[in-house]
């Protein structure tokens, strides 16, 4: 068993920001843990920009954000094992490991970070009906085939779901030569970030269908096209509104899972609407001293926000191990009140020490000119406005904890 | 020359390869796929049923009995997952618990071990997540359930290093008959053998008519299937059946040996053989019958869905007998549910067909009814792993992170005798992409391997058949 005071869980931007904070707050015994051959995540396969504007001020490519760091954590020396799968994690913090070079290794950390990002939704958890075949993959797993790889995944596609990657991958496929007839989304409002939908469809006129979904695959051995309708409020298809597109692919961006086999594991609890673990406002999980920051949390809308969240995690993993964490004098808990999905953190814990805490949430549809309050014990104790709410833009509302009388804090829109 | 000639690498073919692969006979398996267990066997239930369905009296009756006693030593032998679950058939109206007595007397006629019925609240506590609706149920302690796909593909394997050869992708295109010697034209040439089997599946009655046997006819019925997350896996304990109905057998509530949750299918003629479709009527018509076992299936914890197929034979039984219309042709056809559960008993029986058509043949001086021993590394204790790991580093190296698929595993997949040779050959071998992000993380990891280990480019790798290729070239450089 090796021991280490801060073990961090997944070396993308949430891991990598988290390493690098800690280190220059005084920890020297860290290590990063991370599955593939390099650093960098998911980032290492975008290479379009519109990264770090928010983190660096200046316009990167995800590549070059990651690079940032990576340089970063090398001049730092922090240690970090490559090509390592952590094969499951512990309540007593102890990690177990397994790589080629040496072999099957246990951990034991006073403080873990998790940082092990998101998985797409696959196909089989939409049970979109008709054939098996080649040709129906996520649009991350697409992006790594052109961008990693140097191949290309098929000849014309059609994308369900706007979520980010779709749109960025159906300018990516396009550029490549790739024909790209059609994005569907069944919601009535974009999924992905506006800037997308004009940089990614608008600007190569690929038609963005809302309220559609794809009803059918057909093709036994590859795909060869796809039947699309449209769907009423209730997400039923709506008879007469069927078309057949052929296409050789169907690529599927339908959301993304944060992947917490781990920390289900290791017996954290687990928010239902997230998928992530229940954190306090320092990001702590519901195991003392066990962090979770970036898309294991729950799904960001940019990178610089991760990084944010892994730098805030960092912080508090460091005043945890330095046994410097101001002791919680009553657990509040955090609901998602009407017009919201979901809030993070789900508890503030109010110490001696009066905070602002910043409380995240997605709304539930788009709102325009609203405001979003929170509440305690039906007394409004926060409010600001928003000019909109788009469910695919996280926002945020501050608290004063000194304001929470209650043990319930309510997060709503004031419609 | 060879002296036998196996048309189908299903699990029916290929515990019949595997039978005859202990005497001196020369046998070669052709299939049309790229692989074993691509028809019936590869999507199923993957139950072994106790026997009680049957009808006393039926081939189905006995080979069933049968290979549901040999099915637990023969999993042994072939290194294949098997648990003794134990199944309960439950009925929620008087109707039903006359038809629960009736396959009762049917199992005790038959003499099936550990039968019994119970009633709601002995069910109740053997599972609590069931239905209170229920009013007693057939309880059989000695059904289990397989990986059926794994059983198929292990006894072809078994069968291939005793010796026969699998040709994959040889289509049949015609068979004819000269002086005791058969030609079997496939798209990729003629094999001349002394005995044809017909383990064709759902086309073993288009086989049949080439040797003139068009005495039986096969009816393909089409089953969905939803398959749910590990974490629904233990939802029940027993397979659990609803009494059948003129509708058919019922939708079923089972864990995989894999530790997921399936539920189906439900059963429809289909015109095309090779259609696997699933269709939003079938799979809201699955779900809707699972709610009346259990209101606990939740939906949205889907894995996967997916559609099997039943060769039916129009005359109700399995058709396992040497055509009267020709000498020297054995057709084992018709064989649907219990078929899984029958295939070994109905090896060791075609083996002996063959032995009252050819005469006495000797054992081979070297062959093993068994494959060596090996446990998924998911499923290893701390000791095992590292232990794999020191004879073999690339068992340290993870590439299917849901189901802790190593990179050892699957190149040892790719090198066995009849290996994989591609993605799905892999999954079904291994289970990596078999897991809750479906190959997502993997699959350009596992495309990787094939394509170093196989030594064709990337963009060569097929999912399955031929036309299944994943990549479409190379992107601007």
């Amino acid at each position: 068993m090796i021991y280490h005071e801060l073990i961090i869980i997944g070396g993308g931007p949430a891991g990598m920001a988290a390493a690098v904070t800690a280190r220059e707050r005084g920890i020297s015994d860290l290590l990063i843990i991370e599955r593939e051959n390099m650093l960098g995540g998911i980032l290492k396969q975008c290479i379009h920009n519109g990264f770090g504007l928010h983190y660096f001020s200046e316009e990167l490519t995800g590549s070059e954000y990651a690079a940032k760091f990576v340089d970063k954590i090398d001049e730092l020396k922090i240690s970090y094992k490559l090509n390592t799968m952590v094969l499951s994690v512990d309540g007593n913090k102890m990690v177990y490991t397994s790589n080629e070079e040496d072999g099957y290794v246990i951990y034991k950390a006073k403080a873990i970070i998790l940082a092990m990002g998101c998985r797409e939704r696959p196909r089989g958890n939409l049970r979109i009906p008709g054939s098996n075949p080649s040709g129906v993959l996520t649009a991350g797993t697409a992006q790594r085939f052109v961008n990693i790889d140097g191949y290309l995944p098929g000849t014309s596609c059609v994308i369900l779901g706007s979520g980010d990657i779709g749109l960025i991958m159906a300018r990516r496929l396009t550029l490549e030569g790739v024909k790209v007839k059609a994005v569907c989304e069944i919601m009535p409002h974009p999924g992905g970030l506006v800037r997308n939908i004009e940089q990614c469809l608008n600007d190569y006129d690929i038609p963005l269908k809302l309220s559609h979904t794809v009803f059918s695959i057909h093709g036994k051995k590859r795909v060869e096209g796809v039947t699309i309708a449209m769907v009423d409020e209730h997400f039923n298809i709506i008879e007469n509104t069927k078309e057949y597109i052929a296409c050789d692919t169907l690529l599927l961006s339908v959301g993304l899972i944060p992947e917490n086999e781990l920390t289900f594991a290791m017996g954290a609890k687990i928010d239902s609407v997230t998928n992530g673990a229940f954190v306090n406002q320092n990001l702590e999980t519901s195991v003392e001293g066990v962090f979770s920051c970036g898309n294991v949390l729950h799904v960001h809308d940019l990178v610089d926000y991760v990084t944010l969240e892994g730098i805030k995690a960092a912080e508090h993993a460091v005043e945890h191990i330095k046994n410097n964490a101001l002791k919680t004098i009553r657990r509040v808990t955090v609901v998602a009140a009407a017009g919201i999905r979901y809030v993070m953190p789900q508890y503030i814990d109010i110490t001696e020490e009066e905070e602002v805490v910043r409380v995240y949430f997605r709304s539930r549809k788009v709102f325009k000119e609203v405001s979003t309050f929170a509440s305690c014990d039906d007394v409004w104790i926060s409010k600001r406005r928003h000019l909109r709410l788009l469910p695919a833009e996280m926002e945020f509302i501050e608290v004063n904890t000194n304001d929470i009388k209650d043990d319930t804090v309510y997060i709503g829109v004031d419609a | 020359m060879v002296d036998i000639v196996i048309i189908g690498a299903g699990v029916i073919g290929s515990f019949v390869a595997r039978s005859l692969s202990k005497y001196q006979l020369s046998i070669c398996v052709t299939d049309r796929h790229i692989d074993a267990a691509m028809g019936a066997s590869g999507a199923n239930s993957g139950i072994i049923h106790a026997g009680y369905d049957a009808i006393p009296g039926t081939l189905k009756a006995k080979f069933n009995i049968e290979g549901s006693d040999m099915m637990e030593k023969t999993c042994e032998e072939l290194n294949v997952p098997y648990k003794k679950t134990g199944s309960l058939v439950i009925a929620f109206n008087d109707e039903e618990i006359s038809k629960i007595q009736e396959m009762y007397d049917h199992g005790t006629k038959e003499g099936i071990r550990d039968m019994s019925l119970i009633s709601k609240e002995q069910v109740l506590t053997l599972e609590p997540n069931l239905s209170p609706e229920i009013k007693g149920a057939l309880l059989a302690k000695t059904a289990a359930i397989v990986s059926p796909y794994k059983l198929n593909i292990n006894a072809l394997e078994n069968a291939v290093r005793n010796g026969v050869e699998f040709l994959r992708e040889h289509t049949v295109l015609g068979i004819k008959k000269e002086k005791e010697v058969f030609s079997v034209i496939t798209d990729k040439g003629t094999l001349t053998c002394r005995m044809v089997i017909n383990c064709a599946g759902l086309y073993a009655d288009e086989i049949a008519r080439m040797v003139g046997d068009d005495s039986f006819k096969i009816i393909p019925r089409s089953g969905e299937y939803i398959l749910l997350d590990k974490s629904e896996g233990t939802l029940v304990n027993h397979v659990v059946f609803q009494a059948p109905t003129m509708e058919g057998k019922g939708v079923l509530i089972t864990s995989t040996v894999d530790g997921n949750l399936l539920i189906g299918p439900d059963a429809k003629e289909i015109k095309d053989k090779d259609e696997r479709d699933t269709h939003r009527s079938s799979i809201d018509y699955v779900y809707k019958k699972g709610l009346q076992t259990t209101d606990k299936l939740l939906l949205h914890k889907s894995v996967t869905i997916f559609t099997g197929v039943r060769a039916t034979p129009d005359k109700g039984d399995f058709i396992i007998e040497e055509s009267r219309y020709c000498k020297g042709f054995i057709n084992v056809a018709g064989i649907e549910s219990p078929g899984l559960s029958s295939a070994p008993a109905i090896g060791n029986h075609v083996a002996l067909i063959v032995k009252s058509i050819i005469g006495d043949i000797s054992e081979k001086e070297n062959y093993s009814m068994t494959l060596e021993k090996k446990k998924y590394f998911s499923e290893m204790n701390e000791e095992e792993k590292k232990e794999a790991i020191l004879k073999n580093p690339l068992y340290g190296k993870i590439i299917c992170r849901c189901e802790s698929v190593t990179e050892g595993e699957i190149i040892d997949s790719i090198h066995q005798k009849a290996g994989a040779v591609t993605i799905d050959g892999v999954k079904r071998r291994t289970r990596a992409g078999m897991g809750r992000c479906q190959g997502g993380f993997c699959l350009p990891h596992v495309m990787d391997i094939l394509s170093r280990e196989l030594k064709v480019d990337k963009d060569k790798i097929q999912k399955g058949d031929e036309g299944s290729y994943i990549l479409t070239g190379r992107t601007r450089q």
